[in-house]
């Protein structure tokens, strides 16, 4: 019983590390422009094509050294590419209502997705790892290598994210934009560049949970980004929106909950709800934390001054 | 509302003209047609929500979908129970305005964004609940060999049928719309969407008067379901994914929001730009997405303004007389 509950436990802390890089993404661009960027899960999607294509042009499948190589080019790559969709269909609308920048974000969506397609070709591609394989005995639960490195790669990339907004200059550059755009362009920021860098990091980092995800589960489909990319939404909004230990500590417990109640729920229901609605206890999970805590878990309380909801669409 | 005749004229002779060059038409322009005129239905139906009250519904496939299973699960072999059509159109709507009441009491306490993700939320469980009760929906095979629908003792069939059906329902729900918008409640839906606050500060009851606009756009969605079931004669999850519902958020911001004619001019750009690229194949959905951005880029507030709603255009028609009427 312990060792089942430890083994899920580490399962979920997988799931969880992928879900919360790929919420930061998320919440950083939502924290500044207030815009949900549907593309975000379809760069995640792109990162993991990248890698693969990286992976068979430099020929370095199953080596954790070559993953490195090609996690920082999948990163910049991609990077570029969330700052070259910013600047096309974003930046113009950002004077418009905030429905039009989030259909915007759709379409690109819906280009990014293709596009991969086109690439890619319409069928699961089997995907090399990345991840060392091997696994440890861990008090009667197993632990893979794979899970280890996914673990410590994402904890690695959130504490690197979390020193480089609070320590370094262009972090501070970054806040003060979030807090309030035009004040902060009163004492010489220019929003723009700090937009630009919100939007370099988020997809980097998402590209990287593409390839850690895809690498663990050894297949890459151009579709994979979407139901991925509503949870890892609903795990930013889950910590709070805006906030970045809010969106890691969301991540984590979205995985948690979504791997205990997928093991549990068909014993404890009597087989009445089975592992096949597992994709629903994210959103209802998602629901009741909203009735309760309409700013999420880490979310500041939003006063009626702070959120521009008064003429929202 | 002494609205004149010429400008009733105008709204009763455009339709007249669908009905009478449809029979001149081939059957493919005419199922564009038909799929043209059931998603301004449903664009008109969601504006109440997105475009009158200011609420972003992200799940408005839920309703969709409950009005085709109620025509699926209550005229075919499925149960054996063979409902006529109308009893059916008004169990269905009447099931999915149920739903949107359901749906709206817990949200009313949301906002912005978050609306939005939880409705969307609310789509997505509806779907993965057909998709797994097998035992009711059939699960992802979906119900095939449902009813034709019989009405008036006519067998709808051919698409031509169903414009029959479609042109005179969308101008009920177009005048219906339209009048919501012009009466005390259309007023209280938009006191809601400039500032919730001082909506309630006049004494607007918001929460009932978001509920009932929840319930209305629900129904018009539920209706929907019940003629896309009727015109397809088959039923699956597959048709009602997320991105059905972002097509009909699609359709009215493309066309303008809270704006009947918009609903109706963005549905036929967003049914016809996938047609017209037919030719592309797989390049098909990528063109789609880049001219989807290039038209909220170019028109970022929507093809038709607000303003030039069927309300101008009957002043219009009345002779440029301004300022008679009082629906604005």
């Amino acid at each position: 019983m312990g060792a089942l509950i430890l083994q899920q436990t580490i399962n979920a802390l997988t799931v969880g590390s992928i879900y919360a890089l790929i919420a930061l993404g998320y919440t950083m661009v939502y924290g500044v422009l207030r815009l949900i960027n549907f593309a975000h899960s379809e760069l995640f999607t792109a990162g993991a094509f990248i890698g693969l294509a990286l992976s068979g042009a430099l020929g370095v499948a199953g080596h954790p050294m070559g993953g490195i190589l090609v996690g920082l080019i999948t990163f910049v790559v991609i990077g570029l590419a969330g700052v070259s969709v910013e600047i096309v269909a974003y930046r113009p609308l950002r004077r418009t209502s905030r429905l039009a920048p989030m259909l915007s974000a759709l379409g690109m969506a819906v280009v990014i997705q293709n596009a991969v397609m086109l690439i890619g070709g319409r069928r699961p591609l089997i995907y090399p790892s990345f991840l060392p394989s091997g696994v440890i005995e861990l008090f009667g639960a197993i632990v893979s290598y794979k899970q280890i490195t996914i673990f410590a790669v994402a904890v690695v990339l959130m504490i690197g994210l979390e020193l480089f907004v609070n320590r370094t200059n262009l972090g501070v550059r970054i806040r003060a934009v979030a807090e309030n755009a035009e004040t902060a362009s009163l004492v010489g920021i220019n929003p723009n560049t700090a937009i630009s860098l919100i939007f370099f990091i988020g997809p980097g980092l998402g590209a990287v949970a593409g390839v850690l995800y895809s690498s663990f589960y050894g297949v890459a489909t151009f579709t994979m980004g979407f139901v991925i990319g509503m949870k890892a939404f609903t795990a930013a909004i889950l910590g709070g929106i805006g906030s970045i230990p809010g969106a890691v500590l969301g991540g984590f417990l979205l995985g948690i909950i979504e791997t205990f109640a997928t093991a549990w729920m068909p014993v404890l229901t009597g087989g009445l709800i089975g592992t096949e609605y597992r994709d629903i206890f994210a959103f209802s999970v998602l629901v009741l934390i909203l009735l309760f805590r309409p700013a999420g878990l880490l979310g500041e309380h939003i006063s009626e001054e702070t959120m521009v909801y008064k003429s929202d669409f | 509302m002494n609205t004149s005749w010429r400008g009733a004229l105008a709204l009763l002779v455009i339709p007249a003209m669908v009905l009478l060059i449809g029979q001149f038409l081939p059957t493919y322009p005419l199922r564009i047609l038909d799929t043209i005129l059931l998603y301004a239905i449903l664009g008109m139906g969601l504006n109440i929500v997105v475009g009158y009250a200011g609420l972003l519904d992200l799940g408005y496939v839920a309703f969709y979908a409950i009005g085709a299973y109620a025509w699926a699960l209550l005229a075919s072999g499925q149960f054996g129970i063979h409902l006529p059509f109308w009893l059916v159109l008004i169990i269905g709507s009447g099931i999915a305005g149920f739903a949107g009441i359901l749906l709206g009491i817990p949200v009313l306490r949301l906002r912005g964004d978050y609306l939005a993700i939880v409705t969307l939320g609310f789509g997505e469980i509806i779907r993965v609940l057909m998709n797994n009760l097998d035992g009711l929906t059939n699960g992802p095979q979906g119900i095939s060999r449902i009813d034709a629908a019989h009405i008036f003792g006519f067998t709808l069939e051919t698409p031509y049928d169903f414009l029959w059906l479609l042109v005179p329902l969308m101008m009920v729900v177009f005048l219906f719309v339209w009048r919501i918008q012009a009466s005390a409640l259309g007023t209280a839906l938009s006191a809601v969407r400039e500032d919730q606050d001082a909506a309630r500060g006049c004494g607007i009851d918001t929460t009932r008067v978001k509920l009932v606009a929840f319930c209305t756009s629900a129904m018009i969605g539920g209706a929907g379901g019940v003629i896309f079931a009727a015109m397809q004669r088959f039923v699956s999850p597959e048709s009602f994914t997320f991105w059905e519902s972002l097509i009909i958020v699609l359709v009215i911001v493309v066309g303008g929001l809270g704006n009947p004619f918009g609903a109706l001019l963005g549905a036929t750009l967003l049914i016809l730009i996938p047609e017209m690229l037919r030719a592309y194949a797989d390049y098909r959905l990528l063109l789609y997405g880049i001219a989807l951005v290039i038209i909220i880029l170019a028109r970022p507030h929507g093809l038709i303004s607000r303003r030039y709603g069927p309300s101008w255009l009957m002043r219009k028609c009345a002779g440029g007389r301004g300022g008679d009427n009082a629906a604005v």
